[in-house]
C-alpha cells in the first residue's frame, strides 16, 4: 500500500503549487487553489478561530479563577474538563448542524463550547497551585480578596493558564478546520467539499491546516513568556539547571 | 434490469437509510429527533462502526504507550533529551488530526493503518509527558532506599521508579484514551470507518439523517466515558494509596 517515493514527492508538489497557482475547477466552471483563495479561506478559520478563543478565555478564566481562590467547586472544575475531552468535535458539529443550525454563529459557538473545558480547568488548578503562603503573606500585606486574585494568584497562575489556553486553542482550531460541514468556509472546505478540488486540493488543505496551527502555538507560547512574570521565570529556569 | 424506482428515490447519499424495504417508520421519514425503535432495530449498522472505533483506539493508544514508554526509557538519565522529546511530540500533537491524517495518505494511503498511525503520533505527548512525571515524582529517599539495598541502576529503574510512576503513567493513559476515542471519530476522513462513519457518511452526508448523528455521538461518548471508568478503577486497584492529577 506504500506508494513509491516519487509518487509522494508528486503529490506534495502538486499540493504546494494548488497553494500558489490557481487552476480550473474539477466539474464545475472557475477556478480554484491559488493564493486569494487560500488566504480567504484562512483568513475565515483565522478569526473565527481566535474570536472563539478570545471568548472561550473571557469566560473560563474568570470563572476559574473565582472557584479556585474559593477553593470550591474542584470536582465540577475537573468533571468539566474531562467531559470536554470525551466530546468529539465531529459529533459536536453534527449535532449543532441537525438541532440547531448552520453558520457562522453557531460554529462560534461550538468552537467556544470545546475551548472553555481545558481553559476552565487549568485556570482553577493553576490558582490552587498558589502557595498558600503568597496568599496570606498578600493578605497580610492588606490586599483585598479581589487584589489577591489580580496581583498574586493570577499572575503565578499564568504558565498553567496559558497551557489550558494553548490545548483550547488546538481544538478549536482544529474544529475550525470541519467548520465547511456546518456552512463556514474555512481551510477545511479543501478536504469537506473535495469534490471541486481535487487530490492537491485535499493535501494542500491539511499542509495549510497544519501550519495554521503551528502558527497558532507558536504565538501562544510567545504570549506566555510575555505575561509570565519574570520572577516565576527565573524561578523555574534555574530550578531546571539543578535538575 | 432497472432498480426499483422507490427504492432508488428513497436512497440517500451514500447509499440506505431512507429506504422503506428496510422498515423505515415515519420518524425516519420525517427525520425526528431520534428515532429509537428505528436505532434497535437496525442494531446491525452501529456493530462494525463501534468495532472499527474500538480497534483504532486500542491500537493506537497501545502504539503510542509503546514509544512513549520506550523514549522515557532513553531519556532517564539524559535529562538533556527531555526537552526536545517533549517538543517534537508537542509539534505532532498540535497538527489537528485530520490534517495529519491527509498528509500521511500519500505515504501510506488510505486506510486504518494511516489513521492508526495518525493517532499514535497524537498520543505520544501526553504519554510520554506523564510518564516523565510520574519518574519525576519519585522520592529521592526512595531511590535511596534502593541504592541502600544494593540495587543497580537499571534495577532501581524497573523494581522502584516505574512501580512508583504507575499512577501518573494510567493518568496518562487515561486522558490519552478519551482523547482518542474523540479524534478517532475524524478517522473516516482517512477512509478507516469507525463512529465517525455513522456520524458523518449515514448522518451529516444523508440528508442530516439525526439518528444516525446522535446514535454516532451517544456511542463515541459513551465509549469515552467507558474507558474513563476503566482506567479510574485500574488506579484506584493497582494503587489504592494515591491519586495524581495528568499533566
Amino acid at each position: 500500500m506504500t506508494l513509491p517515493a516519487a509518487d509522494v514527492i508528486d503529490s506534495f508538489s502538486g499540493a504546494v503549487e494548488f497553494i500558489f497557482e490557481p487552476r480550473d475547477a474539477i466539474g464545475v466552471r472557475g477556478q480554484v487553489g491559488g493564493l486569494e483563495q487560500v488566504w480567504e479561506l484562512m483568513w475565515t478559520q483565522i478569526w473565527i478561530s481566535a474570536l472563539a478563543l478570545a471568548v472561550a478565555v473571557a469566560i473560563a478564566v474568570p470563572v476559574g479563577l473565582y472557584f479556585g481562590h474559593r477553593g470550591a467547586g474542584e470536582l465540577l472544575a475537573v468533571a468539566i474538563g474531562n467531559a470536554g475531552r470525551a466530546v468529539p468535535e465531529l459529533a459536536l458539529i453534527a449535532l449543532m448542524v441537525a438541532f440547531v443550525g448552520i453558520g457562522v454563529l453557531n460554529v462560534t459557538i461550538a468552537l467556544v463550547i470545546l475551548g472553555i473545558p481545558p481553559i476552565l480547568t487549568n485556570a482553577f488548578v493553576g490558582v490552587r497551585q498558589v502557595d498558600r503562603g503568597a496568599v496570606e503573606a498578600a493578605r497580610g500585606m492588606g490586599m483585598t480578596e479581589l487584589e489577591v486574585i489580580r496581583s498574586v494568584e493570577l499572575p503565578l497562575a499564568v504558565p498553567t493558564i496559558m497551557s489550558g489556553v494553548r490545548t483550547g486553542a488546538i481544538n478549536i482550531v482544529a474544529t475550525a478546520t470541519i467548520a465547511p460541514l456546518a456552512g463556514v468556509e474555512t481551510l477545511g472546505d479543501f478536504i469537506i467539499n473535495n469534490a471541486n478540488y481535487g487530490d492537491d486540493g485535499l493535501l494542500a488543505g491539511a499542509i495549510l491546516v497544519a501550519l495554521l496551527a503551528l502558527a497558532f502555538e507558536v504565538a501562544l507560547a510567545g504570549l506566555q513568556r510575555l505575561l509570565t512574570p519574570r520572577g516565576l521565570a527565573l524561578e523555574r529556569e534555574a530550578a531546571r539547571s539543578t535538575a | 434490469m432497472l432498480p426499483d424506482p422507490v427504492l432508488v428515490l428513497a436512497q440517500g447519499g451514500d447509499g440506505f437509510v431512507r429506504d422503506p424495504s428496510e422498515g423505515a417508520t415515519s420518524c425516519v421519514a420525517e427525520n425526528d429527533t431520534v428515532c429509537i425503535g428505528w436505532a434497535f432495530d437496525n442494531f446491525d449498522r452501529w456493530v462494525t462502526p463501534t468495532l472499527e472505533h474500538l480497534l483504532l483506539v486500542s491500537v493506537s493508544v497501545a502504539a503510542g504507550f509503546l514509544i512513549a514508554f520506550g523514549l522515557a526509557l532513553l531519556s532517564h538519565g539524559r535529562r538533556w533529551l527531555v526537552p526536545t522529546f517533549v517538543g517534537v511530540t508537542g509539534v505532532l500533537y498540535t497538527i489537528p488530526s485530520i490534517a495529519l491524517f491527509l498528509i500521511l495518505l500519500p505515504i501510506t494511503g488510505r486506510g486504518t493503518v494511516t489513521a492508526i498511525i495518525a493517532l499514535t503520533l497524537y498520543n505520544l505527548q501526553i504519554i510520554y509527558r506523564n510518564i516523565v512525571t510520574g519518574l519525576a515524582n519519585v522520592p529521592e529517599a526512595s531511590r535511596d532506599a534502593g541504592r541502600g539495598m544494593g540495587m543497580t541502576e537499571r534495577q532501581l529503574l524497573w523494581r522502584v521508579e516505574l512501580p512508583l510512576a504507575v499512577p501518573e503513567i494510567i493518568a496518562g493513559l487515561r486522558i490519552a484514551t478519551v482523547s482518542t476515542v474523540a479524534i478517532a471519530t475524524l478517522a473516516i476522513f482517512a477512509g478507516a470507518g469507525g463512529l465517525g462513519e455513522v456520524i458523518y457518511t449515514q448522518g451529516l452526508q444523508n440528508d442530516v439523517f439525526k439518528t444516525a448523528i446522535v446514535v454516532g455521538s451517544g456511542i463515541a461518548i459513551a465509549m469515552a466515558v467507558a474507558f474513563d471508568a476503566f482506567y479510574l478503577t485500574g488506579q484506584r486497584v493497582i494503587s489504592p494509596w494515591r491519586t495524581v492529577r495528568p499533566v
